[in-house]
This record gives C-alpha cells, structure tokens and sequence, in this order.
C-alpha cells in the first residue's frame, strides 16, 4: 500500500491576538491596533523595511471579516482606501518612503474630497530607492502636505510599540472628527522593534460616530457626491478656506509633545520617534554626570507644539536638535524658537543610528557651545 | 358629458440622470452613453444601491448628471476607488465611467489588475481615439494617421506606437467575465450597447466577476469633424480598428440575439 503523500508543511499564522502585555514587532503592533480600532480595510503594496505589517493584516483582516488588498502598487493602494473611505469604512495603507512619495496624489485628493484614512510611513533612506535604513528625511513631506493644493495633514510621532497602539487609535478617531487623512510617521527601526504592549479591547464598531456623508446608495435621501474638483474660482476659494478653517482647528486642538526632565534643565534636546529615544538615553547618562538637560519631544509634527517649545526657549539657553535627516524639524524649531535660546543641529542621514554616548557628546558639544559636533544655527 | 382622456407616458427622462443640462459638445456620445447606464439602472432597479465613480476627462463633471451616488478619483484610478467601495459594500452596486486616456493610459495598471482580480464592477469605457476635454491630444486608443494636436502629422506608429486595444488585453484576464465593443453612432448599435450595458449589470449581480462595455463614441469638436461626419467615421473607419461585437463572455447567459 503507497504510503500517503507528506502534507504540505502548515504556515504558521502571523497572528496572535493578545489579550495581556506581550512582546511584539512594531509593524504588527499597528496591524493589531488597527483592526481593533475598527480598521476594517486595509491596501497596500511591498516594501521594506514595513512588510511585516501587511503579512500581518493579510491573516488578520480575514479573522476579522474585514478586507485586505495587496495592490498592484501603492498608488492603485492608496486609491482602494479612498474608495473604501468613501464607502465609510475605517482604512488604511502603509509603505516606506518612496512609495508614500507614489500615494501623495492620492493623499492630496482624500485631503481635498475630505475622507478620512490613515497612512503608516515607517522611513528610510533617501532620495530616490535610497537604503531600507531609518530614516527621517520625509519629514517636510509628512508635515507641508506632501502632495498638490493647499493643505496639511495631521502627524503623529510615536516612539515606541506602545505609543504605535496609541497612536494608530488616535489616528483613525483624528481622521474620522476631522475628515481627513492622517500620518502615522515612524522610521525603520519603528516598524522592526519589538517591545512589550497593552492592547485596549476592540471598538465597538457600530458605536462609532455616525458619518453621514458615506456613499452607499441614495435609498431615502438625495444621491451624494464626493469630489474636489471645483471649476467656479469663487467656490474653490471658499473650500480652501473651509480647509484652512479645519486646519485652525486642528492647529488649536491637537498639539500633542512629551517633556522630559525639563523643569531644571539648562539646555533641552528636541527629536521625535526613535532619535527622541536615543536622545533620552543620552540625557539620563548625562544628568547621571550632573548636567541639566532635559528632552521635548514633539508628538504631533504637525500641528507642531509650536507655543509649548516657544514657551520652553524662553527658560532654557540652549536647544540642541537631533534628528536623522540634515534638518527639516530644525525649520520648525527655528519657527518656534527664534532668537530666545541658542540653537544647535545634530543631523545623521542615511540610515545611521547612533549611540546615546555619541548624541551626549554632541548635547556636550552645544552645552560648550563649541560647534564640534554638528552645527550652531544662526537664526 | 366630460370626455375622459387616458395618456400613457411612452418616453421620459430616466431617474437615474438629473433634469440638468450637460456640457458635452453636440453630437457628443457622452450624452447617449449616460442615458443608457440610467435607463439600465432604472430597469433593473438599482440606482438606488449604485456608487458610482466617473474619471477625470470629459465625463468628470459626470456627478452633476447621474442621479446616484457618485465619488471622484483621480486621473486613471476610478477602478482602484470602485475596488475599495465595492469590497466594503458587496451589496451595493458599483460601476466606473472612463474615457480611453483614463482608463487606458494612465489608469492602465489599475484596469487591468481590476479585471484581473475579478472584482464585482461593472465598468462603462468610453473610446473616441482623442484627449476630449484637455483639447484633441494623442490618445493611447487614437487611430494610425488620425491627427491630434500632439500628432499634429498624424498617428505614425513609429514615432507614437499603435493604438491600443485595451478590451483585448482584458479579455485575457480570467477574472473578466464579460467585454463587448459597441458603437453609439446607429439605432441599431445604441439599442445593442444598452443590451450590452444590461448584460454586464448582470455579471456584478450575479457576482461572476469584471464586465466591460466599450463604447465607440464621435468626438466631433476635437476630430474636427461635424457630428454626421463624426458619425459616419465610426461606423466606417474607427470600426475598422476596434471591431464591434463579443470580445470575451464567460458568463454562460444565453444570448437571444
């Protein structure tokens, strides 16, 4: 008698639901946070270094009857969400930078059709292919729009596993009260960490706020549109007043930023994500020397805590900048900042990610004011 | 003694367009092709389950005209938006209405991947070889010799390529259960592109897949030609091209003609 035939070996699902404090990767931290804030569709195509999060969902979203697309590309992506948005569902897609570079278009037309929808940027290396290293050199990007017209989209910074969970509830509760998309803007290193999380339960996804522009058929009601295409330069003008309207608000509402040790410091570092986790790390060693530093971290990019850093510079001498590009939050802190507390830049592009001893030696460095490493900025 | 009067309504505006004006130039086939999408979707009930998504070209004010719902996407993507709908609201009906520089140009990878994945979507694709609305350029679709004011000396393949025939390509798609070419430039050809537009609304009810209907559609104003004229070169030299008829049906209907 033949023997039978050896199975093929079973693929262990990437899911795990957990229901207690467990240790988990970034990129599925999202995915989890995701659908148990009501995520029900998600599309996306592949690129490092953030694939885990749509091998993730591509088994999860099946378990939650929700849909999971791998596109054709991410432009084809991010358009499958501005119809599933349209449609009133809670959507989202992710990528690395080149290929949010492709879904601004998309980005700019949700900005403009005002759908709300939630984008995962975990960054690497550019321009161009550039490397699959951290990176945080899509910050103008992220925080100036991004794609064409006249308008921002909110930023979230986490810096850590439990602050991806955090944030992408946040996330999809900002896009659906302000009807627009939101960025949740990590690096590379964000996307592959692993560190111990608490999941909240699932929402309830039939006591979320009713939204009472979704398309779904004109059965009772007049049939509605949903575009941005406005030919009359009068009622153009009067959206993009009404977009700026929302962006006042957004601006006045949802500032969001972490200090750290600042009550007593004498020079403060600014970073957010995982530079702003390094840059902790340098600050306890150093004041374990006796300096008084101290950390502001920007959650929110934009709208950037632009009154509480300016409220800071007014405290402390010195504001020293770090950041894993060649200064683009630098333009933001300068805004904040002006000329009431010196400046000092710190800036590593390409992927490399530094110790907290050589970030305290440049915090040491703007403490002295001796420009030996990185740069005075001269507002 | 009150002579009673019995009127029967013999012909009217379909629901499914809104009593408004269109900007489509005379003798245009954009107005014949919505009339019958709406009276399709009137017939077969279903405006008021319909989302629709027109394209970016001449038919992008088409929101203004149907009376359903309807979602703008951009240049290319109208069937990558129907996908996202169409996957959250099965139960809902979902159609794209595209031109050739939407849908075959720059939209192609999303057509064709539509197709390919079988979604539900029912899309209508208007052909008429020219960039109507941005003023008579080169189309993917636009005929060897036919000028367009970036082929000012005509179509040459080797300078611009071959017109595309993107219904072809489709047909190859497993997912696509049902592609037929039509014209709109004869009684006969418009009562034929209604049964079409009919039998593609019934593969999305019937959920066997990805149906297109391609509308062979006068485009006078930018082919410089009057609407008889315009006419009488569909029928006579765009067919030529783009022959007419079944080009893919999978659906195993029976087909009364």
């Amino acid at each position: 008698m033949p023997s039978a035939l050896p199975s093929a070996p079973k693929l262990q699902s990437r899911c795990t639901v957990p229901s207690e404090k467990m240790l988990m990767r970034g990129s599925h931290v999202v995915g989890e946070a995701a659908v148990r804030a009501g995520c029900r569709f998600y599309a996306g195509y592949p690129i490092t270094p953030q694939n885990e999060l749509p091998e993730y969902l591509s088994a999860r979203m099946v378990e939650v009857g929700g849909t999971f697309i791998q596109g054709e590309s991410e432009i084809a992506s991010i358009n499958m969400v501005l119809g599933a948005s349209a449609a009133g569902a809670r959507a989202m897609t992710s990528s690395s930078s080149p290929g949010i570079a492709l879904k601004q278009e998309g980005i700019s037309y949700l900005a403009g059709q005002e759908l709300p929808a939630v984008v995962v940027n975990m960054m690497r290396g550019g321009p161009g292919l550039g490397n699959i290293a951290p990176s945080g050199a899509d910050y103008f990007q992220a925080t100036r729009g991004g794609g064409n017209g006249d308008y921002r989209t909110p930023v979230l910074a986490p810096a850590g596993c439990q602050e991806l969970v955090d944030m992408t509830f946040l996330a999809f509760d900002l896009g659906d009260k302000y009807r627009t998309p939101v960025m949740i803007l990590g690096d590379g290193l964000m996307g592959q960490v692993m560190e111990p999380v608490v999941f909240p339960d699932f929402l309830d996804l039939n006591a979320l706020p009713e939204k009472e522009w979704v398309l779904d058929g004109c059965k009772g009601r007049e049939p509605r549109a949903i575009y941005s295409m406005i030919l009359n330069v009068n009622l153009m003008h009067q959206h993009n007043l009404h977009l700026q309207e929302k962006c006042d608000l957004i601006t006045a509402q949802e500032q969001r930023w972490e200090t750290v040790q600042t009550d007593d410091a004498e020079i403060v570092v600014v970073a957010y994500g995982t530079a702003a986790r390094i840059a902790e790390s340098a600050m306890e060693e150093l004041r374990g020397e006796g300096m008084p530093v101290g950390l502001f971290r920007p959650i929110t990019l934009w709208p950037y805590p632009t009154p509480a850093l300016r409220g800071m510079a007014e405290r402390v001498k010195k504001i020293a900048v770090f950041e894993f590009c060649l200064g683009q939050m630098l333009e933001d802190v300068i805004l904040s900042v002006g000329n009431r507390a010196e400046i000092y830049f710190y800036g590593l592009p390409g992927g490399i990610v530094p110790t907290p001893a050589e970030v305290g030696e440049f915090i040491k460095s703007a403490a002295r004011g001796d420009g030996k490493i990185g740069r005075r900025i001269e507002v | 003694m009150k002579e009673e009067v019995a009127y029967q309504k013999v012909f009217g505006r379909p629901e499914s367009l809104k009593p408004a004006p269109t900007h489509y130039c005379p003798g245009c086939g954009h107005s014949i092709a919505h009339r019958l999408v709406a009276e399709c979707l009137d017939e077969m009930g279903l405006r008021e389950i319909t989302i629709g998504v027109p394209p970016v070209g001449c038919a992008v004010l088409a929101y203004n005209y149907f009376n359903f719902d309807m979602v703008e996407a951009p240049h290319g993507r109208a069937l990558a938006v129907a996908t996202g709908i169409k996957r959250v609201k099965p139960d809902r009906f979902v159609i794209s209405y595209q031109g050739d520089g939407d849908l075959a140009a720059i939209g192609t990878a999303e057509t064709i991947h539509c197709a390919n994945r079988g979604e539900e979507i029912s899309a209508i694709f208007i052909n008429n070889a020219i960039y109507g609305m941005t003023g008579g350029q080169m189309a993917p679709t636009t005929l060897l010799g036919q000028e367009a004011t970036t082929a000012p000396m005509g179509r040459d393949a080797k300078l611009h390529g071959h017109p595309i025939d993107i219904s072809r390509m489709l047909a190859i798609c497993d997912g696509a259960v049902y592609i037929e070419r039509c014209t709109l430039t004869s009684i006969k050809q418009i009562r034929q592109a209604k049964k079409a537009i009919r039998k593609s609304f019934q593969c999305q009810l019937d959920h066997l897949g990805f149906s297109l209907v391609e509308l062979l559609s006068p485009c006078p104003t930018n082919w410089k030609l009057s609407p008889k004229e315009a006419f009488a070169w569909v029928n006579e030299v765009m067919t030529k091209t783009y022959p007419i008829g079944v080009i893919k049906d999978t659906t195993g209907y029976e087909d009364k003609r």
